[in-house]
């Protein structure tokens, strides 16, 4: 092969490979913006359905912008049309939904810190079973024990409460937090809680001045992930309440499917927005957090 | 013949500049090592003579032939990682067959060159096992031999070894000499570690902050150090500095260290100036190994010091002892077999044929 | 006396981890497994309304098999998780692939892909029953495009309901596996890439022949998150079919419920509710098995 032969076969290399890949580069961007436009798709069609009004609804389609912003169903969803009884709207359910999230967020996730504190850092014989014991309960199926659950709430007379549903997800959310804490514990230098204990620290002291300070990632990944899943639910809500102690989910649930006269497609929309609105806003400011507890919720390690 | 030449590369990543124009020749068969301290752009220069990076501006020629933009596996190399690399869902024979049956290599050839390497490397026992079954040293065989089964033009090896033990490092060092010895295939072989760099190459490039300070054989990097950097970098310890002026004296060029008040000075001789000096007076630095002070005299270019020793560190085979030069800190490295005593006065001979004199401003040899 | 509270407080400050881990392990034992086995003891009763407690053999579990609709409801349950198995995983995988060229605005797109694992089925599901309607939903989008006989009325259509909440699920969640991929991709030490090109692996090749084999461990959790999704579904069934039409996409979260609270059957609910206790433990099992025997391993 003489050198002219062989800087021309480089030269053809070097050609093609710019086109396939060029071309390469094309399709690959086609599929990822068709996916994307699967994805978003739903979330235009309850915002523009949201803004129509209902014969603009009938004579528009899916996809064709509101003639104007008109913001009466959104009034409706959240704050009713003020006559009396049959009139269901989304602002004392959001409140419900409120008053359940805060503390059983905050119960779970500061069982889940002890208990992944010391599963860690104060480890005994047989506590990796004590972990297995408590992970397992992250995948069961809670119909399992929706049934005694249900029995349970109505002897300690919590039943068809905010309460009742704040004790249910504060105790089902405990593997979920314990997993999270436990992850992260892990990966923290035993050497650290040895310092603490010659210097003198003792339990307490150790996660609340040493350990503590420096979760707040876990701790943000956890809050975040409990929010999301407490607030979502629906099977717990429209199991143990139903009527003025219902969270929003379930009041969504029922305004959808109360079917009074003519369907309100509108308001509908905007009803789901306003149910979703707390979780997408979390999710679009921290959804680092959000993903990293999807994660390491199915990948442990 | 020049296997590869290298021509004004540079190379940016964002706004920091990782390579500055390098420029770089190895002739066929020739053992080259790129030698710096981590950052200093030998992988990045590595990984652009492999096509695995691209480059900003400058060209990379491989038997002359430009291959700037040619895709890694047409440019006829092969490489070992530090992590090795293996395919891990892959058994040892998958992994050194693959690169030959992406070229459409026949099954004779295939398995021809798989028997001949795996012999020649010891790891036919090893060919149905997966990576996760080997030990450190038993993957980097295979890593190896996955490289040679290709007979490429340049073998391109990075941190090779820097994931073993010390044993298993000093024992896989003989083994690629001696590959190297047998083969005569040119290598490019990056790493920070000055031991397996002066043992194993013929040309070291050593570099810093994206420069090559000094491209040289083995001993003259040792010897005739470029500039401080080169000189600090090789040998451990490294190269004393010591700070002072050069001046000129009626037919006699004289070291005033600092802080001696003119009265202690070195008279230099024998030493060959890169090029005739014409100031009177310089801030340099008196460079000698600590190998090159003596606890007797060994030959007529010795010059005999009495210094207060204030530190000795016994290491088995040797022992390593600071001085107190004037207030600057000169270490010594001597025998075990003698006794030295810390906080009193040694005679000591400085061998003045193995200096270096670096200039202060610049800190380039003089 | 102090002295028996000196060794009181000895014992304490000796066994504080176990106190403090006691009210999880409590907590967990009273209201998991020990409401599971509660379950499974009624399931051996003929309890209607209220939970009696003399046993009654495995009654139950015979009608349950015989139940008509807990029949559809497994048949659903099938059809349901093959379908969005395989979608979400194909999708997934395709995803995290491309995602992982070098994309421009890779932020952007992945935020999108994954944004309805932050909403709950019920939101999502209101919106696809409402893009799903036949009358004003997709069904009009084509008709004004210019297909003027397009017809597309799955979500009342007894035969093709199911597939519409296949749609949903798979849009709900095959970012969750896109994203699984993604981390397990950008995981793998990007040498291997680097020496599968001097190998002269194409592309398509340094996908399919190493990084692919190498996710196994993620398809295996992909597989058991998403098995362990499809049986536990109620919430999208309940927003947008409510089992209907009729009793064609029932599956087994919803018999389980209705049974028990609609029809007063508790001990037939406890039954379907064992059965798929079941059904998930022998999935996970292996799971939490193979986990933590790698962790032990590392």
């Amino acid at each position: 092969m003489s050198d002219n032969t062989t800087i021309a076969s480089y030269k053809r290399l070097e050609d093609r490979s710019k086109i396939t890949n060029l071309l390469l580069r094309w399709f690959l961007y086609f599929i990822l913006i068709l996916f994307a436009s699967y994805f978003i798709f739903p979330l235009y069609v309850m915002l523009v359905t949201a803004f129509k009004t209902m014969p603009e609804i009938r004579q528009g389609n899916l996809l064709t912008w509101p003639s104007q912003l008109n913001f009466e169903s959104w009034a409706v969803a959240w704050g009713g049309r003020g006559y009396g009884a049959g009139d269901t709207f989304l602002r004392p359910y959001f409140w419900n939904s409120i008053k359940m999230v805060v503390p059983a967020v905050f119960f779970s996730t500061f069982i889940g810190a002890m208990t992944g504190y010391v599963l860690t850092k104060w480890r005994f014989k047989g506590d990796s079973w004590v972990f297995l014991f408590l992970l397992f309960g992250c995948f069961i199926p809670y119909q399992a024990i929706l049934l005694p659950m249900a029995r349970t709430l109505g002897v300690l007379g919590i039943s068809n409460s905010i309460l009742g549903l704040v004790v249910v997800h504060s105790i089902y959310g405990i593997p979920f937090t314990t997993l999270f804490f436990r992850n992260y514990y892990v990966s923290i230098p035993n050497e650290l809680i040895k310092a603490a204990r010659i210097d003198g620290a003792g339990f307490f002291k150790i996660f609340f001045k040493i350990l503590l300070p420096i979760s707040t990632p876990i701790i943000v990944v956890t809050v975040i992930w409990q929010f999301t899943q407490i607030w979502n639910d629906f099977l717990f809500g429209a199991t143990f309440s139903f009527g003025e102690a219902a969270p929003i989910q379930v009041a969504l649930n029922n305004m959808v499917l109360s079917s009074t006269s003519v369907k309100e497609y509108n308001v509908d929309m905007a009803s789901a927005i306003i149910a979703g609105f707390p979780t997408l806003i979390v999710y679009v400011l921290a959804g680092k957090y959000f993903i990293r507890g999807l994660t390491s919720g199915a990948v442990k390690g | 013949m020049i296997a590869l030449k290298i021509q004004d590369l540079s190379k940016n990543f964002g706004s920091t500049e990782v390579l500055k124009k390098i420029n770089l020749k190895i002739d066929e068969g020739n053992f080259l090592v790129l030698l710096g301290p981590s950052g200093c752009g030998k992988s990045t220069l590595l990984n652009i003579i492999a096509g695995l990076e691209t480059i900003d501006e400058g060209t990379v020629f491989i038997d002359d032939y430009d291959v700037s933009k040619v895709e890694p596996k047409d440019r006829n190399i092969a490489m070992v990682f530090q992590s090795y690399a293996l395919y891990p869902s892959m058994s040892v024979k998958e992994n050194m067959v693959f690169g030959l049956k992406q070229a459409k290599a026949s099954k004779e050839k295939i398995e021809e060159q798989l028997k001949k390497f795996s012999n020649f490397l010891h790891v036919d026992e090893l060919l149905n096992r997966k990576p996760s079954q080997l030990s450190g040293g038993q993957r980097q065989r295979v890593a190896i031999g996955r490289a040679l089964v290709r007979e490429p033009r340049i073998f391109l090896f990075d941190e090779p070894l820097s994931n073993l033990d010390a044993k298993l490092r000093v024992e896989m060092r003989r083994e690629i000499k001696k590959l190297h010895q047998k083969l005569k295939t040119t290598v490019v072989y990056v790493t920070h570690d000055q031991t397996e760099a002066m043992s194993l190459g013929t040309n070291i490039a050593i570099m810093n902050h994206g420069i090559i300070q000094q491209y040289d054989t083995p001993e003259n990097i040792y010897n005739k150090p470029n500039n401080t950097f080169v000189a600090d970098f090789i040998g451990s310890p490294p190269m004393n500095l010591i700070s002072g002026q050069l001046v000129k004296e009626a037919n006699k060029t004289l070291f005033i260290p600092e802080g001696s008040g003119q009265s202690n000075n070195i008279t230099i001789k024998n030493y060959n100036f890169v090029k005739t000096q014409d100031e009177n007076s310089k801030d340099v630095y008196f460079g000698i190994r600590p190998e090159h002070i003596h606890y007797k005299k060994t030959n007529d270019n010795d010059i005999e010091f009495n210094l207060k020793t204030d530190l000795n560190e016994y290491i088995g085979h040797e022992q390593i002892t600071t001085f107190n030069y004037f207030n600057q800190e000169v270490l010594g490295k001597f025998p075990s077999t003698i006794k030295i005593e810390t906080n009193k006065e040694m005679k000591l001979f400085f061998d003045l044929s193995q200096i270096s004199i670096f200039d202060k401003k610049t800190n380039n040899r003089i | 006396m102090a002295f028996l509270l000196f060794f009181m407080l000895k014992w304490l400050e000796k066994n504080l981890p176990k106190i403090v881990l006691a009210p999880a392990v409590g907590l967990i034992s009273w209201f998991i497994y020990g409401f599971i086995l509660w379950t499974f003891y009624i399931s051996f009763t003929n309890s209607k309304i209220l939970p009696k407690y003399e046993l009654w053999g495995v009654g139950q579990y015979v009608k349950l098999w015989k139940t008509h609709k807990w029949l559809i409801a497994v048949d659903n349950l099938l059809i349901f998780t093959v379908l969005f198995l395989i979608i979400c995983i194909v999708i997934g995988v395709i995803l995290a692939i491309f995602l992982d060229q070098k994309i421009r605005a890779e932020g952007v797109l992945r935020t999108v892909y994954l944004y309805p694992m932050a909403l709950s089925f019920i939101v999502t599901g209101t919106a696809w029953k409402w893009i799903l309607n036949p009358t004003l939903g997709i069904q009009k989008l084509f008709i004004d495009m210019g297909f003027e006989n397009f017809t597309f009325d799955w979500l009342v259509n007894r035969e093709m309901a199911i597939y519409t909440i296949v749609i949903a699920g798979v849009w709900q969640s095959s970012g969750f596996v896109m994203a699984l991929f993604l981390a397990g991709l950008r995981s793998i030490d990007d040498e291997i890439v680097k020496a599968a090109k001097i190998d002269g692996a194409s592309l398509f090749t340094v996908y399919w022949k190493i990084l692919i084999p190498m996710m196994r461990p993620v398809f295996f959790t992909s597989f058991v998150i998403l098995v362990h999704i499809s049986i536990k579904s109620y919430d999208l069934i309940v927003a947008l079919t409510q089992g209907g039409p009729g009793i064609s996409t029932t599956m087994p979260a919803l018999f389980m419920t209705q049974t028990a609270f609609h029809k007063s059957q508790v001990a037939l609910s406890a039954a379907s509710a064992i059965m798929m206790f079941m059904a998930v433990a022998a999935v996970i099992i292996p799971y939490l098995y193979s986990e933590l025997r790698r962790e032990n391993v590392r």
